[in-house]
C-alpha cells in the first residue's frame, strides 16, 4: 500500500465541470515528512501520542493514589505521618543505598509528567489547526461534558498546582514556617493558611475533574475495550476521581477549620 | 408550521460569510429538512436571489452526501438519522434554527452549506481497500465467515462518509471514520494479509487532514449510522500492534 500521489480526483477528470476549481478547494497536500526510526515515527502521530498520554497518565494516577494514601496519616497523628516520609527515603534498604529508589520513583513521575504535558500540548495544536474557523453558531454537545471539554484547563491548573506544591512543602520557598524535615508540622502550618487551603480544595477539584474523564479515556486510547467492560470504566473513572477529591480535599479543609491541629 | 432558518451564506470559498434569516411561513411539518430548503430556494429563485448551495443525492439516507449543521448539532437533533431524513415533526413549531456547514480544515467550504469532503476519498485511497485481483465472481462461501463477523463488519460498513464525526468532534478529527473503513475490512478474512499495513497508512493519512481523538464520544452520538467508538479502539490497538508485530513473517509490507 503505497500512498498515491496527492491530487483531487477532480484532477484525473480533465476538463470535467469546475474540475480546476474542485482542485482548488481541496487545497495543497500538507506535507508530512513521518522519521524513519520507529519511535520516532510513532510519536509523530496523534494516535501514538494519545498512547503515550494513556501510558503516562495511568504511572500518574497511580502516583495520585499512593501520594493520597501516604498523605492521609495526617489523620494518625504526627509519629505516624513523619515516620511515612522517612520510610519514603528508606525504601529499598539494604538492597539500594538510602533515598535511591526514592529517586528512581521520582526521576519516573518527572517522566511521567513531562511526556504527558508535550503530548497535550501537541496535540492541542493539532486540534486547533484541524479547525481554524469554529462554528458561528451555538453548538449542542450530546456526549462531550464538562470534564472531558475542560481537560485542558484542568489539566494547566494541576501542572501549576503542583509546582506551588513543591514550592510549599518539598522546598520550603512558598511556606514562611517550613522547617526541613519536618513534615506534618510543614503541613497544618501551610493548611492553616485560608488562601492555601482554598488554593489546595481548588487545584484537587480540577484534578478530580481531569481524572473523571482522563481514566475513562485512558482506556479508550489504549484500545482497552470490550463491551463486558465497558461500562466497568466509567464507573473506575468516576469513583477514582470521587476518591481522590475527597480523601485530599478532606486534609486543608479539616486542617483549615481547626479540627486537626498541631 | 412555521420556522426562522438562520442559513450560513457564503459566495465563494475565500468570500466572508454570514448568516441570512429566513422566515418560512406554513411549511408542512411532514417535509424533509432537504425539502425545507428546496421551498427556501424556490422562492429565493422567484425573488432573483441567489439560491442556497446545499449537498444532497440520494435523500433516503444512505448516499452520505447530505451535511448541515442544524441548531449546533451535526444533522439535527435526531439521533441515527441524516439531514435528509430529518423530519420537520422533529423540530419545534416557531423555532429559530442556525444551519451551517460543516467546519473543519479537512472540509473546505465551497459555497454556503457546501463543503468539499475530497479528503475523506485520500483517506480510502490509502488503505481503504482490499488488494484482490478483479475478474470474474468467487465462488460463494469460498472464504467462510462467521455471522457475528460479519455483523460486526456490517456495523462498521454502514459509514456512508457523511463527515459527521469531524463535524461534530470538538477537536475536528475524523477518527470515527477512519476507525470504520478500517473495521470493515480488519473483522473480515480477506482483510487481513495488509491488516497491519494498512491500519498505519490509514492513521498516518487521516492526520495529514484531521485532529486527534480526545474521547468526547460526540461522533457516535451524531453518526446518522450509529456507528460504535468501539471500532477507534479497535484502530488504536491495532495501530500499537502494527508497531510490534514482525510485518515481514505475516507477508505484510513495513
Amino acid at each position: 500500500m503505497t500512498h498515491t500521489q496527492e491530487v483531487s480526483t477532480a484532477d484525473h477528470r480533465g476538463g470535467a465541470d469546475d474540475a480546476d476549481r474542485l482542485a482548488r478547494y481541496t487545497g495543497p497536500p500538507i506535507p508530512v515528512r513521518r522519521p524513519r526510526h520507529p519511535v520516532l515515527r510513532f510519536w509523530s502521530t496523534a494516535v501514538g501520542k494519545k498512547w503515550v498520554m494513556a501510558l503516562s497518565g495511568l504511572a500518574l494516577l497511580g502516583f495520585v493514589l499512593a501520594h493520597m494514601v501516604g498523605n492521609l496519616k495526617l489523620y494518625l497523628g504526627e509519629s505516624h505521618f513523619n515516620e511515612y516520609a522517612e520510610w519514603l527515603r528508606d525504601l529499598g534498604e539494604p538492597a539500594l543505598p538510602r533515598t535511591v529508589l526514592l529517586w528512581g520513583m521520582r526521576l519516573g513521575l518527572i517522566a511521567a509528567f513531562g511526556l504527558h504535558i508535550v503530548a497535550a500540548a501537541q496535540l492541542t495544536r493539532i486540534n486547533h489547526k484541524a479547525r481554524p474557523v469554529q462554528y458561528q453558531s451555538h453548538r449542542d454537545y450530546v456526549a462531550a461534558n464538562f470534564a472531558s471539554r475542560t481537560m485542558r484547563w484542568t489539566g494547566v491548573i494541576v501542572a501549576l498546582f503542583v509546582l506551588f506544591h513543591l514550592a510549599d512543602l518539598t522546598w520550603g520557598n512558598a511556606n514562611p514556617d517550613f522547617v526541613p524535615g519536618d513534615p506534618y508540622d510543614n503541613v497544618i502550618a501551610s493548611f492553616q493558611r485560608v488562601p492555601v487551603a482554598i488554593i489546595y480544595i481548588v487545584a484537587n477539584l480540577a484534578l478530580a475533574f481531569h481524572i473523571f474523564h482522563g481514566a475513562w479515556s485512558m482506556f479508550q486510547s489504549l484500545g482497552w475495550n470490550n463491551p463486558r467492560w465497558n461500562a466497568v470504566r466509567r464507573y473506575f473513572a468516576a469513583t477514582f476521581a470521587a476518591v481522590i477529591a475527597i480523601g485530599n480535599i478532606s486534609m486543608p479543609l479539616l486542617v483549615v477549620t481547626g479540627v486537626v491541629t498541631k | 408550521m412555521d420556522l426562522n432558518l438562520k442559513v450560513w451564506r457564503q459566495a465563494g470559498p475565500d468570500a466572508p460569510g454570514r448568516f441570512e434569516t429566513y422566515a418560512m411561513r406554513g411549511v408542512s411539518e411532514d417535509m424533509s429538512f432537504l425539502e425545507l430548503f428546496d421551498v427556501l430556494n424556490e422562492q429565493l429563485e422567484g425573488r432573483g436571489e441567489e439560491p442556497v448551495a446545499f449537498d444532497h443525492d440520494c435523500r433516503e439516507g444512505i448516499c452520505g452526501s447530505c451535511a448541515m449543521m442544524i441548531g449546533g448539532r451535526a444533522h439535527g437533533p435526531e439521533t441515527g438519522t441524516a439531514t435528509c431524513q430529518l423530519h420537520l415533526r422533529k423540530l419545534v413549531d416557531g423555532d429559530t434554527i442556525a444551519v451551517e456547514p460543516w467546519r473543519a480544515a479537512g472540509f473546505p467550504i465551497i459555497k454556503d452549506l457546501a463543503v468539499d469532503r475530497a479528503a475523506f476519498d485520500r483517506i480510502v485511497e490509502a488503505g481503504g481497500y482490499i488488494t484482490a485481483p478483479t475478474g470474474s465472481a468467487r465462488d460463494a462461501n469460498e472464504i467462510l465467515v462467521p455471522k457475528e463477523a460479519a455483523d460486526a463488519a456490517m456495523d462498521a460498513a454502514a459509514c456512508i462518509g457523511c463527515g459527521a464525526c469531524v463535524a461534530a468532534c470538538p477537536n475536528g478529527a475524523a477518527q470515527l471514520f477512519t476507525a470504520a473503513k478500517y473495521s470493515h475490512l480488519s473483522l473480515l478474512p480477506q482483510g487481513q494479509p495488509e491488516r497491519y499495513t494498512r491500519v498505519v497508512a490509514l492513521v498516518e493519512e487521516t492526520e495529514r487532514w484531521f485532529g486527534s481523538c480526545t474521547n468526547h464520544g460526540e461522533c457516535e452520538k451524531a453518526c446518522p449510522k450509529e456507528i460504535s467508538i468501539d471500532f477507534i479502539a479497535l484502530l488504536n490497538r491495532d495501530y500499537v500492534k502494527a508497531q510490534l508485530k514482525n510485518r515481514a513473517l505475516t507477508g505484510q509490507k513495513r
